[in-house]
């Protein structure tokens, strides 16, 4: 009947799903938890920095091992990893990779038995590289996501220099995506409740686009109240954020750890 | 589209990033001169509203969907600095909070998105609607227009990153490091899904904002950021010469920055052969008519007369062919740009010593 709007809304409780996956998670007792939260996103950093460097799948492979015992130690469970990282990205890269096994020049490992079809040792190394690598990257970036509460992310990124406005940005921006996408579910579901029968083309794109036209005339004027609400709190363009992190010993011994790591997989994967 | 992490060379991740920076100072430096405090709440709603808006299934004729950015109707709303902030922002909550997309693309990805996207978006808009009034059906057609080419702009600018990958990065086989396809499969393959769905799902959702802001909101379309600033820049005078100018280098930039597209082609342009190829093609109709010619004592003699600092676009230290085009692109256009500020103080300082009158 009316596909995109169920696809649309579909998309939006996943969206509130996966933020609340996130925060039960975050709460959780594990090593990433137990971190520092600027170690969790420096070292995150390193690694994907390390992964991205490395040239070698086998080395690649050592630290998507790393990433997963990191989430078994952090409370995460694999299966949490497979349905939102390794499957969703193994089908988007292996499907963008695959070509690259037959169009990379170089010497055949494999030839079909009819017709010219063969697949290269250098496409092989190609695809294997690049599934693994954003397997690897994307999964420890998704730890530190699923580990570490925004308000911490924010603060880590405060600390290490980001300025003060786009933080807040950031925080405001968080803050009312979740507003906004429970208005949007409901403005959808209202129209979805009223609609019967198949709906034209011409008819269901003036429906989403009014949607979304409602919805930024919302934006403008909640913006205009949280505006007014900060000038009542006395706001004047100065952002201020507490800084209450603490490194500890295991902080320290941790960040050394992951840039040993990482510099050792850079050094082996060259 | 979003680039995840993997697919871009550390340090093609690394020039995004001082590209997108160099943006977001331009956006922050703007906004703050004319709203400081006013900015914050409504880039971050707005951010916000693109963030939801970005996971709307567009219908598109011929009964698919397709996902819009919102950066266009941000652009019109906003104006192009607020639609900066605001998309990437958006992109950055996508990344940093969700994890869609990378950490290390972040820079790529906003300067694709939020950068060309908004800046595209604005232009087209500009350039279509005119002084058309706001309730206009023009505009409703400009943002569509619009909306089609920021989709495509962003999507091409992604396809040449990706696609420079295996011409930079690969390793003593030759075997491609990070993304596996060069510019001449990487830009139709992604410019296919952007010249039918993401460019339609863009032109539709802007034009239908517009649309609707005409019959509801008007006001939404007459007052906002980027109109406020205009004005504060014309009241500062010389405003209109500048904004000229600044669409020039914009122009100038993004030319520079599609300078290795011409690795693309195929064989050499018509008319621009060395001496070597001239003595090869000589057999060919085009160059000697189909007679057998070898390249004369006189050519020979001439072509030793000067020898080119930068021989086949690149100087002879570097080894990639598309960075030596960017290079080759820079060292012109400064050339250019140093002669000319000469020439322009020469004729400053006739002007000034000529008796008046």
């Amino acid at each position: 009947m009316s596909g995109f709007l169920e696809a649309t809304a579909l998309n939006l409780t996943r969206a509130i799903g996966r933020a609340l996956t996130s925060e039960e998670i975050a709460r959780r007792r594990g090593l990433l938890q137990a971190l520092d939260p600027r170690v969790r996103l420096l070292g995150v950093l390193a690694l994907v920095i390390a992964v991205t460097l490395s040239r070698k799948p086998m080395v690649v492979a050592t630290l998507l091992t790393l990433a997963i015992v990191l989430a078994l130690l952090s409370r995460v469970s694999l299966a949490t990893l497979a349905k939102r990282v390794w499957l969703v990205v193994f089908f988007f890269t292996a499907t963008i990779a695959l070509p690259a096994l037959f169009v990379t020049p170089g010497r055949a490992v494999w030839r079909a038995p009819v017709g010219a079809v063969q697949i290269t040792g250098a496409g092989l190394y190609t695809a294997a590289l690049l599934v693994l690598r954003v397997e690897t990257a994307v999964t420890f970036t998704t730890l530190l996501v699923l580990c570490t509460p925004w308000s911490h992310v924010l603060k880590a990124l405060r600390s290490l220099g980001l300025p003060q406005e786009l933080i807040a940005m950031l925080a405001m921006t968080h803050r009312y995506v979740f507003l906004l996408t429970e208005t949007a579910g409901q403005m959808l579901e209202s129209r979805r409740s009223r609609t019967v029968g198949a709906l034209r083309g011409a008819l269901q794109r003036q429906m989403v686009t009014r949607s979304a036209g409602v919805l930024m005339s919302k934006s403008f004027i909640l913006s205009e109240e949280v505006y007014q609400a900060m000038l009542s709190r006395g706001f004047a363009g100065d952002v201020r954020l507490l800084p209450d992190f603490q490194m500890r010993r295991g902080d320290y011994a941790a960040l050394a750890g992951v840039i040993v790591v990482g510099v050792a997989a850079v050094w082996w994967g060259r | 589209m979003h680039i995840p992490d993997g697919y871009l060379s550390p340090s093609t991740c690394v020039v995004m990033y001082v590209g997108a920076a160099a943006g977001w100072y331009a956006a922050l430096k703007r906004l703050k001169r004319v709203l400081i405090t006013r900015m914050v709440p409504l880039i971050s709603v707005f951010a916000a509203f693109a963030f939801v808006v970005m996971m709307f299934n567009i219908p598109l004729p011929g009964g698919t969907t397709g996902h819009a950015l919102g950066v266009t109707a941000a652009a019109i709303v906003l104006g192009p600095s607020g639609a900066v902030l605001a998309i990437s922002i958006a992109i950055a909550i996508q990344a940093l909070f969700f994890g869609d997309g990378g950490i290390l693309t972040l820079g790529a990805n906003c300067l694709n998105m939020a950068i060309v996207g908004s800046v595209v978006a604005y232009a087209g808009y500009r350039a279509v609607a005119g002084t058309a009034a706001p309730t206009s059906r023009r505009r409703v057609i400009a943002a569509g227009v619009a909306g089609y080419l920021a989709a495509n702009a962003s999507g091409l600018a992604s396809a040449v990153e990706l696609g420079i990958q295996p011409l930079l990065f690969h390793n003593a086989q030759g075997a491609p490091l990070y993304a596996p396809y060069p510019l001449r499969i990487a830009i139709p393959a992604i410019m296919i899904g952007h010249l039918t769905f993401a460019g339609l799902a863009e032109a539709v959702l802007s034009a239908g904002i517009v649309a609707y802001l005409q019959a509801s909101d008007p006001g939404l379309l007459e007052v906002a950021l980027g109109s406020v600033s205009a004005e504060g820049e014309k009241t500062a005078g010389g405003g209109q010469r500048w904004n000229l100018l600044r669409r020039l280098w914009l122009v100038v930039a993004m030319l520079t920055l599609l300078a290795p597209l011409g690795i693309l082609a195929a064989g050499t342009a018509w008319g621009e052969w060395s001496r070597t190829e001239l003595t090869q093609h000589a057999s060919h109709p085009a160059i000697g008519g189909g007679s057998s010619m070898s390249a004369s004592a006189g050519l020979q003699k001439l072509t030793e007369l000067w020898t080119a600092p930068f021989p086949g676009y690149a100087p002879k230290f570097v080894k990639s062919p598309s960075f030596g085009y960017v290079l080759s692109a820079m060292f012109g256009v400064g050339l250019l740009l140093g002669g000319s500020l000469v020439l322009q103080s020469w004729l400053d300082r006739r002007r000034s010593t000529r008796p008046l009158g």
